[in-house]
């Protein structure tokens, strides 16, 4: 996967090629540089470097006390991070992957969502919680899993999903200066992808989606690792004559109504790709929005792209056709537009 | 399993009346037969098959009015086994229009589209729009998902606005021509190239003297109905001339010339009774003068007669139109869309010319061009009626 395939992408005289994983990691060691505050927590993400070695050498850069290794036990150090993010801290909490995040969910829901309404707004949780989410990588069903439609379920939080090197490198710093919970989600496929970034880039917005192609015919809708593919997509359609425009979430609560009803006005007709289940998936909120919203600028019924309602399979190819791909992404946009 | 549909036969018409079937179930059709009459808008119109193979069924009874597209019979095409008891179950005849079937899904349990029986099925944003500018969806066909009207469909009703909904003709049997729906449509037709095409005009004088004696000497030996006509000259060097000009042979479509590579010209042909209608003489370019004059005179009898073929109807790629037999000296035509050009042909008149430095007696005919000018401009005209001048002074390479 190659940044360059994306449009409207700023050029600086002054880039450097890197990944996201980079980026990311540019983040943690910016934040922690710049807030005496900030430190990061999290299960192996010290002397391994962490799962997806986001942390890599960030323990002997910043030392331990920065750098957190926890037991295996998300409840314990997710309370624990909300715990010192209510007496002053800006912790960067780090569950392995949004799989185990279920362990910890009682903390998330029932205190870091919830301590500011329920302490009368004497509390609240500056805490960042980053996790790794979605499949393609055959580690089979228990740790494939795409649940941050989930969380976008729960007010009292916001949800990132950053699928751009920008996003990975600029959204962190930003959501340790929100007064409360930001959970970010960092697609798994993403973290080896390659691309060129500003070498001044820095914090970016976190409550705007991104038009990534502009287009006429049809709007495609999507976040995080769907992005690329919906990319590849809206390319193939290209080349049909169909020009679909891109619209990246970014952020998956709140969501950004405006931009996503200014380009179904324009176009008339939206898919939306969610790597979450069919049935009661972020992608389902979404098109019930366009339809309370846009209901009159609709041309052809809303459609969806999301995961198949099966366990994620361990077979490449079966894990493969269980989730979104450009050729059913192009399938379902070709079908809004009466062209199958 | 061929599907035989009910034919567009342009861009103004949504639906067609069966009016006859010229074959009948099992007989063998191949490429270009004509198979069924249908009346339009425009008149009754054979249209031609594009499958070889065997009628397997007919889908729509005769009589029966159905959108364009609608499937009006099943053409076993040669090589397929005959069907086992299983074939797709007729359409229901009676029915304002067919009920879109759900188009197809890539994901699988989307709650399909399927309006109630009498709903129509359209877009929000169509339905919107249809109401805010007083259009009948009830009489329109859908290019969307499933046959659903669109936004874009309603768009282009209304460009083609001015088309009021035709009420269902009273026809007296062998009465091919509704004189009264034509006139809608050539009323639909010329408001929409008025309001959206801007015309350019240009006239210009060509001595037809050469002409006349090259067709007096041929015609000699010809008996009566083979005589060449001397439009029969001029459509040609004006297929011709296309040929070198292509600007003025094509299609303006969405927003685009898509210059045509064949040259079909459309001859205007008035009908007694009021109405006119400007079918295809097909690639006139490459047709020797003989063989023009005769596909001319089919064509103005059929025309009268009210049997013309769908292709020429929707084929023209520039017409050509003459009152030069009524006296009228200059024609100014309106261009049909979505054609690009009209030439006009005026009467043939004897008139002083100077030749060589002298005054003498000429045969004088004056061309004149209708172009578009989103696609040309005046110059280019100049040169394409100069070009259609210059193949006039040699009939004999014509």
């Amino acid at each position: 996967m190659q940044q360059d395939a994306m449009q409207q992408q700023p050029v600086h005289a002054g880039t450097i090629e890197t990944t996201y994983r980079e980026a990311v990691r540019e983040a943690i060691r910016d934040a922690i540089k710049r807030d005496s505050r900030v430190f990061l927590m999290g299960e192996d993400v010290g002397r391994y470097g962490g799962c997806y070695a986001v942390s890599k050498g960030l323990l002997a850069e910043f030392g331990p006390e920065r750098i957190r290794d926890t037991p295996l036990s998300e409840s314990g150090f997710t309370g624990a991070g909300i715990g010192a993010a209510m007496a002053g801290m800006r912790p960067i909490v780090e569950v392995m992957t949004v799989n185990f995040s279920m362990l910890a969910l009682d903390q998330i829901l029932n205190n870091a969502a919830t301590i500011r309404h329920m302490s009368g707004n004497q509390f609240g949780v500056p805490l960042v919680i980053r996790m790794a989410t979605g499949a393609g990588r055959q580690l089979a069903a228990q740790h494939s899993h795409s649940l941050e439609g989930w969380y976008a379920h729960i007010p009292g939080i916001k949800v990132l999903a950053p699928a751009t090197l920008e996003d990975a490198r600029g959204m962190l710093w930003t959501a340790l200066q929100d007064p409360d919970p930001v959970l970010i989600f960092e697609n798994v496929m993403l973290y080896n992808m390659t691309g060129k970034l500003a070498a001044d880039a820095g914090a970016v917005d976190i409550d705007k989606a991104a038009v990534r192609r502009a287009g006429r015919d049809i709007s495609l809708i999507t976040y995080g690792g769907s992005l690329w593919k919906t990319l590849e997509a809206a390319s193939s359609l290209a080349a049909d004559g169909i020009e679909a425009e891109v619209i990246d979430l970014r952020s998956l609560r709140p969501l950004d109504d405006a931009t996503i009803m200014a380009s179904v006005a324009k176009t008339r007709r939206a898919v939306i790709v969610d790597e979450g289940w069919r049935s009661g998936s972020l992608a389902a909120e979404i098109g019930m929005r366009i339809v309370e919203q846009a209901f009159w600028s609709l041309d052809a019924p809303l459609g969806r792209v999301c995961s198949e309602e099966v366990p994620i399979p361990y077979p490449r190819h079966l894990e493969n056709a269980a989730i979104p791909q450009a050729p059913k992404i192009v399938a379902a946009a070709k079908a809004a537009l009466g062209r199958l | 399993m061929a599907e035989f549909r009910m034919p567009s036969l342009g861009a103004d018409m949504d639906a067609g009346t069966l009016v006859q079937w010229l074959v009948k179930p099992g007989d063998g059709v191949k490429h270009g037969d004509i198979i069924a009459v249908v009346e339009t808008q425009k008149g009754a119109i054979e249209i031609e098959t594009f499958q070889t193979g065997k009628i397997e069924k007919f889908l729509v009874d005769v009589g029966t009015k159905v959108p364009v597209g609608t499937p009006l019979a099943l053409i076993r095409t040669e090589g397929e086994a005959k069907p086992a008891a299983a074939a797709p179950p007729p359409l229901a005849a009676a029915a304002p229009r067919p009920i879109p079937a759900p188009p197809p899904r890539v994901a699988a349990p989307a709650p399909p589209m399927v309006p109630g029986e009498a709903a129509v099925a359209a877009s929000p944003a169509a339905r919107k729009l249809a109401q805010e500018r007083g259009i009948d969806l009830s009489a329109m066909t859908g290019s969307g998902p499933g046959g659903a009207i669109t936004y874009a469909d309603v768009e282009r009703r209304l460009a083609a606005a001015g088309v009021a909904p035709t009420a269902p003709a009273e026809r007296k049997p062998g009465a091919w021509l509704d004189l009264a729906a034509m006139r809608t449509a050539i009323a639909a037709a010329m408001a929409r190239s008025k309001r959206e095409i801007p015309h350019y005009y240009l006239e210009h004088q060509v001595d037809v003297t050469g002409c006349e004696q090259w067709l007096a000497q041929k015609n000699a030996a010809l008996p009566p109905d083979s005589r060449l006509l001397i439009g029969a000259l001029a459509l040609k060097a004006v297929a011709l001339a296309c040929r070198r000009y292509p600007a003025f042979n094509g299609f303006y479509r969405d927003n685009k010339f898509e210059p045509s590579p064949a040259v079909h010209v459309g001859v205007a042909i008035s009908i007694r009774g009021g109405g006119l209608a400007a079918p295809a003489l097909h690639d006139a370019d490459q047709l020797l003068l003989d063989e023009l004059m005769r596909r001319m005179r089919d064509l103005v009898a059929r025309t009268r007669a009210g049997r013309i073929r769908g292709s020429e109807i929707a084929d023209p790629t520039i017409t050509v139109s003459s009152l030069g037999e009524r006296g009228v000296e200059a024609l100014y035509g309106i261009i049909y869309p979505p054609q690009v050009a009209i030439v006009g042909l005026g009467k043939v008149v004897q008139r002083p010319w100077v030749i060589d430095g002298a005054i003498g007696p000429r045969s004088v005919v004056t061309l004149t061009l209708s172009g578009d000018h989103r696609v040309s401009d005046g110059h280019a005209g100049a040169l394409f009626l100069a070009e259609i001048g210059k193949l006039l002074q040699e009939p004999d390479k014509l």
